[in-house]
């Protein structure tokens, strides 16, 4: 399959990448590992003019505990770099757990944070796990850098708030341990159909409070309310169940596809927020 | 119409350099322009991983990048892992334990096990396997790879 032809710039810089994004307007597009856009692009879904490679930029690069304790990690990040991270290890393991997840050993050495935050595939797993971890997506533009919560971030089927000329830098989470993320996955691609993260604050036995989102059940990661307030106070782990009985019954749209019916996906999205409100008490 | 871009590519250890489209896939520029058919196309869709090169020492589906992406870095194919007439420990070990039916997904299968005992020289059983699940045998006979893999991971240990 041969994409339509385009043009190519390697940035050396954030700033001339933001320069030649000015300069092709909406003919442009960023690639990075090309993981997702490579793939639409061979198929003729997305026919970029001008392709901008900002893979190599080395300020895009990094996973760093900041001064405040959060962890940044820069957008350019390989899933494969994710993974292997000690500091995610230790301090939100939940993270390098689902990077390591992604694909296969093929995708996580090319496919990067940043492009699957922009990209926002209804089945990628990494947004709800921002979106559980209250992460702040950091982003550049022509005029200057905003922050935005990941809950904000992904808006619908591959739509993020993200302008034209704006570029994603990374993203930006506090440290937790008690979370933890579980998928039933597409056995080919290993895109979530239903993915659930869980991050709980954890008192003794009980949780005190919890955020709680799910990726590719619907058109989008969001957070799964209903889930969250039956936690609020529950006993764990025996009170999981309860909880998150019912958890896709309150999703507003659900995909449906020949890998799952909607009803599938919303009996699905009760079975994996258990076990990932399990997995995450088992850590606390 | 774009404008062709200048490459070098340093393709297992021989400096390669070419005036290609931007929209040139590497595992064409290896096949077409480099004549290195070892590499194959399968799905053509990022997920059969006969493609597989290493892109860096990182295992990389050629059909899921641009030629011009992988300007000024290293690729080594299937054809660059033999040390002259003495095949790799891999290449061995398909051989000593018949890692192979029909072929096709062989090349893809090696470099992706390079990869991984390149990053774990002693996996077990579930790691092989899960090492080598971007690439798909259709004659399924992913236990003798499983084998060949422990074959070649032994020899190594022992050189």
């Amino acid at each position: 399959m041969i994409p339509t032809a385009f043009d190519y710039r390697r940035a050396t810089s954030v700033a001339e990448a933001l320069a030649l994004l000015q300069e092709g307007g909406p003919e442009a597009k960023l690639l990075a590992g090309g993981h997702s856009l490579i793939p639409m692009m061979k198929q003729r879904l997305a026919e970029p003019g001008l392709l901008i490679d900002i893979g190599g930029l080395d300020e895009l690069r990094g996973i760093e505990e900041q001064d405040d304790g959060d962890i940044a990690i820069g957008a350019a990040m390989t899933h494969a770099e994710i993974a292997a991270s000690e500091l995610l290890r230790a301090q939100a393991p939940i993270v390098a757990e689902t990077a390591a997840a992604i694909g296969d050993a093929q995708v996580r050495n090319r496919g990067t944070i940043g492009g699957s935050l922009a990209h926002a595939d209804p089945g990628a797993d990494l947004p709800a796990v921002m979106v559980a971890l209250d992460a702040t997506i950091a982003i550049l533009g022509p005029n200057g850098d905003r922050q935005v919560a990941a809950e904000d971030f992904f808006q619908d089927i591959l739509t993020v708030d993200l302008e034209e000329g704006e570029i994603v830098t990374g993203v930006c989470f506090a440290p937790c341990r008690s979370a933890a993320y579980a998928k039933l996955e597409q056995r080919a691609s290993k895109f979530a159909l239903v993915g659930v993260a869980a991050a709980l604050t954890l008192d003794g036995g009980s949780c005190s409070s919890a955020r709680v989102a799910v990726t590719g059940a619907s058109s989008h990661a969001q957070r799964l309310g209903g889930v969250e307030d039956a936690l609020a106070g529950a006993s764990l782990p025996d009170g999981a169940a309860s909880a998150a009985a019912g958890a896709g019954d309150g999703l507003e749209f659900v995909n449906e596809d020949l890998h799952g019916s909607e009803g599938y996906r919303r009996a699905m999205t009760a079975v994996f927020a258990r076990r990932a409100i399990e997995a995450a008490a088992g850590r606390g | 119409m774009s404008e062709p871009v200048p490459i070098t590519i340093n393709v297992n250890g021989r400096r390669r350099s070419a005036m290609v489209e931007a929209r040139l896939l590497l595992v064409h520029y290896l096949r077409e322009n480099l004549n290195l058919t070892g590499t194959h196309v399968g799905c053509d869709t990022s997920q059969c991983g006969a493609c597989t090169v290493l892109l860096d020492g990182r295992s990389t589906k050629s059909c899921t990048v641009f030629a011009v992406l992988a300007d000024g870095s290293e690729v080594q194919t299937i054809e660059g892992l033999a040390d002259g007439d003495e095949l790799h420990p891999l290449q061995d070990g398909f051989w000593e334990e018949h890692g192979l039916q029909c072929g096709y997904c062989t090349p893809g299968m090696i470099m992706s096990a390079a990869n991984l005992l390149q990053e774990n020289p002693s996996p077990s059983e579930d790691e092989i396997r899960e090492g080598i699940s971007g690439n798909l045998c259709r004659c399924t006979g992913y236990q003798h790879i499983v084998n060949a893999i422990q074959h070649a991971a032994e020899r190594m240990a022992q050189s």
